[in-house]
């Protein structure tokens, strides 16, 4: 390859990447001229409304519809029966998480309902409000089966199977062991441990699921407009499940308002409006109401932790040893599975650090509350949480401060690669030089002084530090390994137009992250026009390459390196053809912000609209045998190691009242190493974003149940999601270690925020309780809990 | 099951006569009676702010409101307010300090921060940050942490105030 683009030289011409720059696709949203899913009309187009479980767990009766049927503008009910018969169950385990199991699921099920809210049958009308009337008047016969809700008990023998067919309600089990951690242990100077508990929560995007499903019995098409990180997926999915081959299944996305990992996964009822579709022949519509969000969108890190860490008379930590329960829901969430989680938390857990022994073991269990599956940085905040809040009790255990017991155990920057004892493979990160900066970034020194001035005036601020690793740009390892069709690879197809102008179409998706801002600024540097010509497709399995979506922190690593490649692939096509055009060599030319260029004196030799104009009109001046291929494919796929891991640290500053036990966040800062950055001011409210997520789990967001398995959530009034008014001001700093595995050298950054930010509230909350002796170990940190923790009101 | 009822009223600047259901509420009718997509429904509660639009010069929930109510009013959506650029250089900062991710909350919350923002000329003080974070409160964003949002409204009130560029017509 003669063309090469060295991101890492500052000045060179035609740049873009790793410049702030507005994204292309913004303008719209501030008009609000985006189109959402719940945007589009189409003729003829119904409606669905689902009837959903009251109980928690209860067999299916009687079905009557005829009150329903009555009403003016019902076309159809269909249960769990009626759409079986066109759509195959699918069973949601990976093969490389040995022992799994879950039972086979349908879009709406036979005999039994597992959580309160499963659809259990589907009303469609001719408008979403009367589906509603007349899913209020279907009657159903229920027969209450007792719940299982209380993940410490769902294994003992009492506890009733939820899948009688599965034996038990075990799902999955997993030890991840190195070294010696009974001895570890035996022969510690310090050991600390703790209970942790994160609670579960939920995504909260703000276009709630969305899906429009059309099927043209003319020639068997199935066209779905789907508010879907993972067009591609879904697209496998419906095709194997109804029946169709790939081809006739096209899965669009337009703009999606937010998907933070819930809107990557199958849900049952998205595929029930697919099957209505294709047997009704009708465009058929389903967008979820903020009701059934809570009780149907996937929840996340229902899990109780307890860990312990051994230190050595150095202050080296020596073992970590992590025992994690977790309760997914009454299924396993198709096709990524709901044990990953679990399964990160086992790899995760001292991810930082440099010591010798590590024992983690995870135990998912079945309850029959709404499952849980991958939501924005899975696991990382569980394992985070628990690593931090350790190394915290270990630097208070040998009276260090926590940033330089920190310095003391985290693996050094020169140190890489290298394996750690989860056996993750770490290619090279900056832990040690991420701390200092943040360090410097917060004036430490000052705060603390600050702090043990106001302690006196009997005011309780705290700081809490969270290092962190967070896994980016997924190879095959993730999910294909594990039989998931679900593609670690991704493409782009770059094309120039005949005036110049620059198409890319991408398999990775925009959700809001930035997608098409960076694929548009990567293309228009590695073709050499300027930025206002290219315009980005993403989010259609019929016009885009074939590739994964965006999830798990890989647009930029995977799919800004395949754009890249097609894009340098385009150029050289380009010049070739300007070579023959101006009789020159095409080494010698260079494509310069849309002109054919002198590559040594940089003199304009001809516009890129004058070759367009030749190759696509006048062909016939043209050599030949010149190929004038000005459309380029490449794909690109991680090889060297499983896993991009970035690293960072967050410090979180902030202030308890110890009468009410509010947190009042002060400041908030995280350093983060996600490689080469192509568009800082994107990367900069990607991490801001996912640290105010990660606070809304820390403090605030929890999925409560009664007893009986009743969500006691229902709406934004009991679910309690960060504004603005208790948010703090968020500064963000940068290393930037590189990826060799690529020539653009991204890893993931989206994640980052939300991995690290409870531990860093954690830490902080209980740095400021430390004159009481108090510590809080249970997200989300409620003033009840805080207050409980310091004595004030009786611990529940 | 449901009543109709007629009403005549502004929006955007246009005269609009429709038979509306009763229990249909200002965000149905515009999005469904009216094909004015711009203001999205996130909660149907009251709570999110998506839904945040103008009726007689003051924001409400449209999702809280029935059409029904509004014989004789006017209404202004985000539609509207683009059209007649009155709040464009709102609109240029959030594009330029990507103070919108997934665009969801965004017209809402455009509108909300024009209100907090509508006398900064007049009055010469500009909020503050905290002031700005108070007052977007009711609006809900899941994607940016709020930070870019408050820098974005924070700007275009200081440039307001010293009359720099863009300020209200």
């Amino acid at each position: 390859m003669s063309l090469v683009i060295d991101p890492r030289s500052v000045d060179r011409p035609n740049s873009y990447i790793g410049r702030s720059l507005p994204r292309p696709n913004a303008r719209k949203l501030v008009e609000g001229r985006g189109q959402y899913v719940d945007d589009l009309v189409v003729p003829r187009m119904l409606h669905v409304a689902f009837v959903r479980s009251p109980h928690a767990h209860a067999q299916i009766g009687r079905i009557d519809a005829s009150a329903a049927l009555g009403l003016p503008g019902v076309l159809r009910v269909f249960t769990g029966q009626d759409l079986a018969a066109h759509c195959d169950p699918w069973v949601a385990v990976l093969a490389h998480l040995k022992g799994m199991k879950s039972a086979p699921q349908l879009p709406l099920p036979l005999t039994t309902a597992t959580w309160a809210g499963e659809a259990v049958a589907a009303v469609v009308a001719d408008s979403r409000a009367v589906a509603e009337d007349a899913a209020a008047k279907v009657s159903i016969s229920w027969q209450v089966l007792p719940p299982v809700t209380d993940m410490e008990t769902a294994l003992d023998k009492p506890t009733p199977v939820i899948h009688p067919e599965l034996g038990d309600n075990l799902v999955f089990e997993r030890v991840n062991e190195s070294g010696n951690v009974a001895e570890a242990f035996k022969t510690a100077h310090k050991v600390v441990e703790a209970t942790f508990h994160s609670g579960r929560h939920t995504g909260v995007t703000l276009e709630p699921r969305s899906i429009l499903a059309e099927f043209n019995k003319g020639d068997d098409t199935l066209n779905i407009h789907h508010a879907t990180q993972a067009p591609h997926m879904m697209q496998e999915v419906l095709a194997k499940h109804l029946r169709l081959p790939l081809s006739a299944v096209r899965v669009i996305c337009r703009d999606i308002g937010g998907s933070y990992g819930i809107k990557v996964h199958v849900y049952p009822d998205e595929v029930a409006v697919a099957v209505i579709a294709k047997i009704m022949g009708r465009p058929v519509k389903f967008v979820a109401d903020r009701l059934e969000s809570f009780g149907s969108d996937i929840h996340a890190r229902d899990h109780r932790i307890k860990g312990r860490m051994a230190i050595d008379a150095q202050g080296r930590i020596t073992a970590f040893d992590i025992d994690d329960l977790t309760g997914i829901g009454p299924y396993s969430v198709y096709p990524r599975t709901s044990a990953v989680e679990g399964n990160q938390v086992v790899n995760l857990v001292g991810g930082p650090y440099d010591f010798p022994n590590y024992r983690a073991k995870t135990t998912v269990v079945l309850q029959n509350k709404v499952p849980t599956c991958q939501y924005r940085a899975v696991g990382h905040p569980i394992a985070t949480a628990v690593t931090e809040g350790l190394v915290d009790l270990g630097a208070e255990a040998l009276g260090m401060d926590p940033v330089a017991f920190r310095l003391k155990n985290l693996m050094q920057d020169d140190t890489y690669p290298r394996t750690s004892p989860a056996g993750m493979r770490f290619e090279g990160l900056s832990h040690v030089k991420s701390l200092g900066l943040l360090v410097d970034m917060m004036d430490y020194r000052g705060l603390r002084a600050q702090q043990q001035l106001l302690r006196a005036e009997g005011v309780h601020r705290g700081i809490g530090f969270a290092s962190f690793i967070e896994l980016t740009n997924p190879s095959p390892f993730m999910y294909g390994i594990g039989g998931a069709r679900i593609s670690a690879q991704d493409g782009c197809t770059v094309r120039i137009d005949p005036d110049g102008s620059v198409v890319a179409a991408t398999g990775v998706t925009e959700q809001g992250q930035g997608t098409e801002a960076i694929i548009r600024q990567i293309v228009a540097e590695a073709v050499g026009v300027p930025i206002d010509v290219v315009r980005v497709i993403t989010g259609d399995t019929l016009t885009t390459p074939y590739g994964g979506g965006t999830w798990a922190c890989r647009g930029a690593g995977i799919g800004g390196e395949a754009a890249l490649q097609a894009g340098i692939a385009t150029k050289q096509a380009a010049l070739n053809v300007a070579g023959a055009m101006l009789q020159a060599a095409p080494d010698a030319l260079d494509l310069v912000l849309g002109n054919i260029v002198d590559k040594a004196t940089g003199a304009v030799r001809m516009p890129l609209a004058e070759l367009g104009r030749i190759v696509y009109f006048r062909g016939d001046t043209l050599p030949p045998d010149l190929p004038r291929e000005l459309m380029q494919t490449r794909h690109f796929i991680t090889k060297q190691f499983p896993f991009a891991f970035t690293n960072g640290v967050q410090a979180s500053h902030l202030e308890v009242n110890v009468d009410t036990g509010l947190v009042t966040l002060l400041k908030h800062w995280c350093v983060e190493d996600c490689g080469r950055i192509i568009n800082p001011l994107l990367v900069d409210e990607q991490v801001r974003g996912g640290v105010v997520q990660g606070i809304g789990g820390a403090l605030f967001e929890h999925c409560t149940y009664s007893p009986e398995g009743q969500l006691t959530v229902g709406s934004m009034v009991d679910y309690l999601v960060p504004m603005a008014a208790e948010m703090p001001d968020i500064e963000v700093g940068h290393v930037e270690t590189p990826t060799k595995e690529s020539l653009l050298g991204a890893k993931g950054a989206g994640e980052a925020g939300t991995a690290g930010a409870p531990a860093a509230i954690m830490n902080a909350i209980n740095d400021a309780l430390r004159p009481h002796g108090a510590k809080v170990f249970a997200q989300p940190f409620t003033p009840e809990r805080i207050l409980a923790a310091i004595g004030r009101v009786p611990k529940r | 099951m449901s009543t109709e009822v007629a009403i005549s009223l502004t929006v955007n600047g246009e005269r609009i006569s429709r038979r509306v259901e009763a229990r249909r509420h200002l965000i149905d009718f515009l999005r469904l009676d009216l094909g004015l997509m711009g203001s999205r429904v996130g909660c149907e509660h009251g709570v999110c702010g998506a839904c945040t639009v103008r009726v007689n010069g003051l924001i409400v929930r449209g999702c809280l409101i029935l059409a029904a109510s509004l014989d004789g009013d006017s209404v202004e959506t985000i539609e509207g307010v683009s059209d007649t650029g009155e709040i464009r250089d709102l609109q240029d900062a959030f594009v330029a300090r990507n103070a919108c991710q997934c665009g969801y909350c965004t017209p809402g919350m455009l509108l909300t921060a024009a209100e907090l923002l509508r006398d900064v000329a007049h009055t010469g003080t500009t909020p503050t940050r905290a002031a700005i974070r108070e007052h977007l409160s009711g609006n809900y964003c899941r994607c940016t942490g709020y930070h870019a949002i408050v820098d974005a409204v924070e700007a275009v009130g200081k440039a307001r105030m010293s009359g720099s560029e863009g300020g209200k017509p």
